[in-house]
């Protein structure tokens, strides 16, 4: 198994991402943005961050550069991608998943640990991080999400800090093998910085990969 | 700037005629305007250090583990395995207090250069923060704008906020403190000075380009009082980015890992100015810099403008001819700038040219280390000169009390604060804010970790100097050990008023005695710091600040002790020698009753309780470990309640039997105290008394005729009710 | 060269705490009867090809899943 970690300019957490990946088990690199060819990488991660500063609107310009241009292609091929806060905004402008993140609805960064609920009804304790992170789609679009299963990841009663719709932390699109969330999965896999089910999220992938 | 069309220039530039006519003497002839304005920068408090670098020479700067001590960007420890903890705390108050957004985030900024200018890659963040009494609605747009402006930097460049604190207190209403601490962490080998060297070597500007931010900022916005028509400043507050300096950062961090840089310099207060100046005094050569190459965001800069500005997120570098293209390959993979702006020189001068021709030229060592230096003229005042006021009525009971305690700003939970930092990016946080009374960061590389504490109550300053002073230090000492580490090394940000004026020059000469008291006593080293001077409002100085940051080590991050209690059933011990008194505390505060005096600590007393306790914490024999702080022994015994969600019972018995009164003993302050939990035997063992046991709902005290039962809940909420007071904030001030 | 200027905002529905907090603060500072107010961008540009900032917007400074924009000649 080998990891492929983006990092752009302003991607903040691609140390975390990496360490996360040899934790969960096999080999991971760090790709630059610039870079058209993944390298042979059997599965992506886009870690968090303030890519190009956020400044636009998060993930806005990051979609445009080389690497992501290959992403989309390996994501096309079925391989396994996945996107943790900046890289789960930076999938929704490249509309590799459905929907927007858009500011807190408390106007303010939120740094805590908070509970997300899997597709299996498993909670996960998983610290959030971030200023933009309220899931926004239509109406019309979230009902399609719910009755075909692309609800990933939900933050659990009461730990809905930043106001998204439907509670949605995360997404994953129609075939199922690219997964963005806003809680950060990579800082969850070490018992002496957090706590370990950080690893479920990565392992899901990792079985995608296989 | 005010305009006096009548004042002579030097003096409108905050240069005396003294200092104007030894500048004259010193170049043999009188300065042209550009190198008027590059004199009265370096010149000024801020960068000369004028009114108090007699007075650090008191401190103590040397140790076995230090790296790289005071005159370098940031000191630097030693953490073994070949790898080195860099440190500095910095002060950004008068430009927060013009506009706390930009002020502080900025702040945060210039602190992350100094430490990756020494090749150290910044791994934390801390503050200390000072306003006004949060019922004020200045003080609350203060606050949230720096809050608003540490996160937003810290956040977006990827450091984590990993501790700090809060005072409120009348006396900063008109001028707040915003402190910035950055840790960094290198390998002791690929540490870089900032010394400029190598006769023929291009002077290189990276990063962001030059426009007229913060102009006349070192010697307006830093070394004068601020007063009236502040308005008229804020165009010359420095705008901050971010995305600039993750690229900046991680630019010079590689270009120092393939060797590329002979040496590199952060460009801070004076710009250009003081970055070329100190990088030609410290390596005894000469520089010449041509402003005309110099990347300008705004056209018709005038020279003197290019070499002033304070521009954010720029460094300069010394690079051998030879490695110029290579540096550029770099700077452009990380899109940043790379400007080769001049050459160093064997003629002991920094000359400013632009184009071929020479505008400006002066001796490094009129320039750089020609500032006179000034003796204090120090006065104590004769009684207590800032203000009383009365919140808390002396009939209120006990239990009314310790929740007026526990809400009290300076005292509740700042979790509002920290929620807004990222506390966790780059997975070395072991202790998460109010976690723990040290902030914990694991160094996996060294196969260890690091303890970082900062504090400063500068009401017990206020009250003694020098006893104020010992105990920010041991305060720092204290949060350390309860988490198991052993200081390295001691950082300081000195903020005090005028010391023009008699009585802050008082505070500022004991409270500097004070601090090279403690720090010999403990055997810990000051590695640097930073003074700010001037900082009064209309009525009077600040209380005098001293901000002490303290670095430790622990040598297993899975063995520190939490600060809030951890089961139902464990002893409650109190450990060391605390001598609790109501001087200075927050009771006397709340009952406006702050007068002169403070007791002096036994400072070898506390160093031996210490040693005890981290001791203990190392050995995994205790189950949590606070050290007793504001608000005394009864706040600090709600507090590992409330943290814990579970009640407690005690009995303050002993300390009445050493004296104390039922009040000193539950709400006296003073240093050494410890409140430990654990087994009974441990507690004993170590010599802790143990004076009741964790559990049930309720917190109860018993102190003779002041014994107090108050419940978890009530206490919980007022220790949490900072976030909806912090919160109504909106909208400055009419007059702000 | 034509200069342009594009205004960003959210769609309408869409919540924008941004206006709301500035809606909020208005009546405190003594300025009554002020609503709907909506928080967005503004950015300004020269283009040698006008006819592409309908697709620049489209691709780049606008999300039209969650922003209206209107281009104004200058």
């Amino acid at each position: 198994m080998i990891w492929g970690v983006l990092q752009f300019p302003g991607s903040c957490d691609e140390r975390d991402a990496l360490h996360a990946c040899e934790v969960v088990g096999g080999e991971a690199r760090l790709i630059w943005h610039g870079e058209r060819d993944l390298g042979g990488v059997d599965a992506i991660v886009i870690p968090g961050g303030f890519s190009y500063g956020d400044y636009l609107r998060a993930g806005a310009i990051a979609r445009f550069s080389p690497a992501m241009e290959a992403v989309a292609e390996h994501a096309a091929a079925g391989g396994p991608v996945l996107g943790i806060c900046n890289g789960f905004q930076v999938l929704c402008e490249a509309g590799l998943l459905p929907g927007a993140l858009l500011r807190n609805e408390e106007l303010r960064f939120i740094c805590k640990q908070a509970d997300l609920v899997d597709g299996e009804g498993q909670t996960l304790s998983i610290p959030i991080k971030h200023g933009e992170g309220r899931y926004y789609a239509p109406e019309e679009m979230l009902d399609a999400l719910e009755a075909r299963g692309q609800v990933a990841y939900r933050y659990a009663d009461g730990h809905n800090a930043n106001g998204s719709v439907r509670d949605i932390a995360g997404v994953r699109n129609e075939r199922g093998n690219v997964v963005g969330l806003m809680p950060h999965p990579e800082h969850a896999v070490d018992p002496l910085t957090g706590s370990t089910d950080g690893r479920q999220v990565f392992e899901a992938l990792e079985r995608l990969a296989a | 700037m005010s305009n006096a069309p009548d004042l002579p220039r030097h003096r409108e530039l905050g240069l005396t005629d003294s200092e104007f006519e030894l500048i004259v003497e010193k170049l043999g002839r009188e300065p042209n305007a550009v190198e008027l304005a590059m004199f009265s920068l370096l010149w000024s408090e801020h960068c000369a250090y004028k009114h108090s670098r007699k007075l650090l020479r008191r401190l103590p700067t040397e140790g076995p583990r230090v790296v790289m001590g005071p005159g370098e960007n940031a000191g630097a420890v030693d953490v073994g395995s070949g790898y080195a903890v860099a440190f500095k705390v910095e002060s950004h108050n008068h430009p927060s207090a013009v506009e706390p957004f930009q002020g502080a985030a900025t702040g945060v900024g210039g602190i992350l250069r100094d430490v990756f200018a020494i090749g150290a890659r910044p791994i934390a963040v801390l503050d200390s923060l000072r306003f006004g009494e949060l019922d004020s609605v200045r003080s609350r747009h203060l606050l949230d704008g720096a809050v608003r402006g540490i996160g937003h930097y810290g956040n977006s460049i990827g450091v984590p906020t990993v501790g700090g604190e809060i005072y409120f207190e009348e006396p900063y209403e008109h001028n707040c403190l915003v402190n910035a601490m950055c840790i960094g962490f290198a390998k002791t080998a690929a540490m870089v000075r900032a010394a400029a060297a190598g006769v023929g070597n291009a002077v290189v500007l990276m990063g962001a380009t030059t426009g007229r931010d913060g102009i006349g900022g070192a010697s307006v916005l830093a070394s004068a009082e601020l007063g009236e028509g502040d308005e008229a400043k804020r165009p010359t507050v420095q705008v901050g980015d971010p995305f600039e300096e993750s690229k900046l950062l991680e630019c010079c961090l590689e270009l120092l890992e393939k060797g590329l840089l002979v040496s590199l310099q952060d460009l801070g207060a004076a710009g250009l100015t003081s970055s070329a100046g100190e990088m030609a005094s410290a390596g005894g050569v000469g520089i010449d810099i041509d402003v005309a190459k110099v990347p300008l965001r705004e056209a018709d800069m005038e020279p003197f403008e290019v070499m002033v500005s304070e521009s954010q997120e720029r460094m300069l570098a010394v690079v051998e001819p030879g490695q110029v293209a290579a540096v550029r390959a770099i700077c452009d993979k990380w899109q940043t700038g790379a400007a080769e702006i001049g050459v160093v020189t064997d003629t002991r001068h920094i000359r400013i040219l632009k184009g071929g021709a020479v505008v400006g030229d002066m001796p490094v060592e009129a320039l750089v280390d020609g500032c006179p230096l000034y003796d204090l003229d120090p006065a104590a005042p004769e009684a207590w000169i800032y203000g009383n006021r009365e919140t808390l009525a002396p009939s209120a009971d006990s239990a009314a009390t310790l929740l007026a305690l526990l809400s009290a700003p300076s005292i509740a939970s700042k979790q509002w604060v920290f929620q807004q930092y990222d506390a966790i990016v780059g997975s070395r946080t072991v202790r998460r804010p109010e976690a723990a009374d040290a902030a914990v960061l694991a160094l996996p590389e060294a196969g260890n970790a690091i303890a970082v504490s900062i504090d400063g109550n500068g009401r017990k300053v206020a009250c003694e100097p020098f006893n104020g002073t010992v105990e920010a230090v041991l305060e720092c000492a204290q949060n350390l050990a309860c988490v198991g580490a052993e200081p390295l090394g001691l950082t300081n940000c000195l903020n005090f008023g005028n010391p023009e004026k008699p009585v802050p020059a008082w505070q500022l000469d004991r409270s500097v005695s004070g601090l090279a008291a403690a720090c010999e006593a403990l055997d810990v080293p000051v590695v640097g710091g930073n003074v700010s001077l001037y900082n009064e409002g209309p009525d009077g100085p600040i209380y005098p600040t001293p901000v002490v940051g303290m670095v430790g080590e622990l040598p297993d991050p899975a063995r520190t002790a939490p600060s809030s209690f951890a089961q139902a059933g464990d002893a409650i011990g109190l450990f060391g020698p605390f001598s609790p008194t109501l001087f200075g505390s927050e009771l006397a505060k709340q009952r406006g009753e702050l007068a002169m005096g403070l007791p002096e600590p036994d400072v070898a007393a506390v160093a031996a309780a210490c040693r005890a306790v981290r001791d203990a914490v190392r050995a995994g024999r205790l189950a949590s470990a606070h050290d007793v702080s504001d608000g005394g022994l009864a706040t600090a015994l709600a507090e590992c309640s409330i943290g814990a969600g579970l009640g407690c019972r005690a009995d303050l018995q002993d300390l009445r039997e050493e004296g104390c009164t039922p009040e000193e003993a539950l709400f006296g302050e003073g240093p050494g105290g410890f409140v430990l939990s654990g087994e009974r035997a441990e507690l004993e063992t170590l010599g802790a008394r143990v004076i009741g046991e964790v559990g049930g709902t309720t917190i109860e005290l018993a102190a003779g005729d002041r014994s107090l039962i108050v419940g978890l809940t009530d206490a919980t909420e007022a220790w949490r009710s900072l976030d909806a007071r912090a919160e109504s904030v909106a909208e400055p001030p009419a007059d702000a | 060269m034509a200069r342009a200027r594009v205004l960003i905002r959210p769609k309408e529905g869409i919540l924008d705490p941004q206006g709301k907090a500035v809606e909020r603060a208005l009546p405190a500072l003594g300025f009554e009867g002020v609503g709907n107010v909506r928080v967005g961008r503004m950015v300004e540009l020269e283009a040698d090809d006008p006819e592409q900032l309908g697709e620049l917007c489209e691709k780049l400074l606008a999300n039209p899943l969650i922003e209206d924009y209107e281009i104004q000649p200058l």
